[in-house]
């Protein structure tokens, strides 16, 4: 009946979703007029796990909070420990720790681009992004020996290093990719198709941004220029990195935000592979962090936040992950109301979900 | 080391405080809530310029904690992820999961709590075969 209130459960299972999270979505007709997320479907208690195990094996257990940012975690995990435990790290480790948390950012941005494609039907913009990041999952085997959750952040460094033929590997990789972003950047950007899908669909403003807390290309594609990466944690202190913005607020501004940072993170590793200093890749670090800290980095998809506290012993007494598309989830509530539903996916898509990282 | 700019709160004036970061134009961060035994410790993070800025709060077990969904929307979710993993009664939240935000009816109780998984625990020993069974 015209004008009639129905509610429907999207997901937690649907086609475009890679993880389960279900939203109640209230339409009158087409529209959708409220949005509820439920979440809980994998919840896996990892913070409550965290306390249980020593604070060294927790590296390896906050890698697995989410798989594409997997490095990023394994860094805001060990940097906060270094703060509590007053460890300087090696200046070559850090500058490692920046071209592998690069390489992560490209692999997540391009996994993101294939899912937002497929939300719309793009199915050949799907397979030529997923393909160009396989270039990328190579060269993350090749340096750490693991394509995915690559391990090689340690309290007091990195596990390992990158040769000198290796560093020359990374720079042909980050070539392939920039002669295949400008394959893709002109379909994102320019295409009839993707532009009619994607312009004006999810607009949220400035203000609402700034008011709900968003983090990452979700903020930034509202005008907002916060990239955490510019506090200069790691070796972005001798990097510069100036936040990528645009205004629109919409989901295409979301897609040209995390396109241009594909660009700008292909520019940050030549920098550090052409920087980089020779020494250590690591320092010992010895007895148990004691008092409390938060740690934070900037993740593909915006700034992950890492309270941790200690109390001298082995066994953290708290580990809370704040993940960036927890930040996100108050944003899209309100990107939703007003749209059609065959725009949800699309619009779910353009904030990037990760709903690992959400249910840690 | 401490937590830097840290301003302890009691339940009474929190929503005062945290109407005050609203009007200096602070983000809402997220919440931290630790079980510490006899009750809460409840810290509040918001941010400014990539300045963090902390409230903390003590609630006694058993307490009700005010919700400041109603002056940072975006607390909601981390409020009620809290009322789930804690069991602490949070009022005036603007969309009230009724604690099955995360869990569900046979979940544990409480799970982030110092007694842990108890009820999931005794849940998986229920259908395991007895001592003298094996």
């Amino acid at each position: 009946m015209p004008g009639s209130k129905s509610i429907i459960p999207f997901g937690p299972q649907h086609p475009v979703f890679p993880e389960p999270l279900q939203l109640r979505l209230v339409l009158e007709d087409e529209k959708v007029v409220e949005a509820l997320p439920a979440i809980g479907y994998v919840h896996r208690g990892i913070e409550k796990l965290a306390e249980k195990k020593e604070y060294t094996q927790n590296i390896f257990l906050v890698e697995r909070i989410c798989g594409i940012c997997s490095f990023m975690h394994a860094l805001a995990y060990c940097q906060g420990i270094e703060m509590l435990m007053d460890v300087t790290v090696p200046d070559r480790a850090r500058y490692l720790r920046v071209i592998w948390s690069e390489l992560h950012r490209l692999h997540s941005h391009l996994l993101w681009l294939g899912l937002l494609a497929d939300s719309f039907g793009f199915e050949s913009l799907f397979m030529q992004s997923w393909r160009s990041r396989e270039a990328v999952m190579d060269i993350m085997e090749a340096t750490a020996g693991g394509r995915v959750i690559i391990s090689t952040c340690i309290i007091g460094g990195v596990r390992r290093d990158i040769s000198e033929e290796l560093m020359a590997e990374v720079l042909k990789t980050v070539d392939v990719l920039e002669r295949d972003l400008e394959i893709i950047r002109p379909v994102v950007f320019d295409d009839y198709s993707v532009k009619q899908r994607l312009v004006g669909t999810g607009r949220i403003t400035s203000e609402q941004a700034y008011d709900l807390g968003s983090v990452g290309p979700v903020a930034r594609a509202c005008g907002i220029a916060r990239d955490f990466r510019e506090t200069g944690y790691a070796a972005y202190k001798e990097i510069k990195v100036t936040p990528v913005t645009e205004t629109g607020g919409d989901a295409y501004a979301r897609a040209r935000v995390r396109i241009r940072e594909m660009y700008q993170s292909i520019d940050i590793v030549r920098q550090a592979v052409r920087d980089i200093p020779a020494g250590d890749i690591a320092v010992p670090a010895r007895g148990n962090p004691e008092g409390e800290v938060i740690s934070r980095v900037e993740q593909p998809r915006g700034e992950v936040i890492y309270y941790i506290k200690g109390d001298g012993t082995k066994n953290l007494e708290r580990l809370r992950v704040r993940t960036p598309t927890f930040a996100n989830m108050a944003p899209l509530l309100t990107m939703l109301p007003g749209c059609e539903l065959a725009n949800v996916p699309v619009i779910v898509l353009s904030i990037d979900p990760c709903i690992s990282c959400t249910e840690r | 080391m401490s937590l830097m700019n840290t301003v302890a709160v009691s339940p009474d004036s929190l929503l005062q405080e945290v109407a005050g970061k609203y009007r200096q134009r602070y983000r809402f961060v997220t919440m931290t809530c630790t079980d510490i035994g006899d009750g809460y410790d409840i810290l509040y993070h918001f941010d400014k310029d990539y300045e963090l800025c902390n409230l903390r709060l003590y609630l006694k077990k058993g307490e009700e904690l005010p919700s400041i969904s109603s002056i940072f929307f975006a607390a909601l979710l981390v409020e009620n992820e809290i009322k789930d993993l804690f069991s602490i009664p949070i009022r005036d939240l603007v969309i009230d999961y009724g604690g099955r935000f995360l869990l569900t009816e046979d979940a544990p109780v409480a799970p982030m709590g110092r007694e842990g998984c108890s009820r999931a625990i005794d849940i998986r020993l229920q259908g395991a075969p007895e001592e003298e069974d094996k």
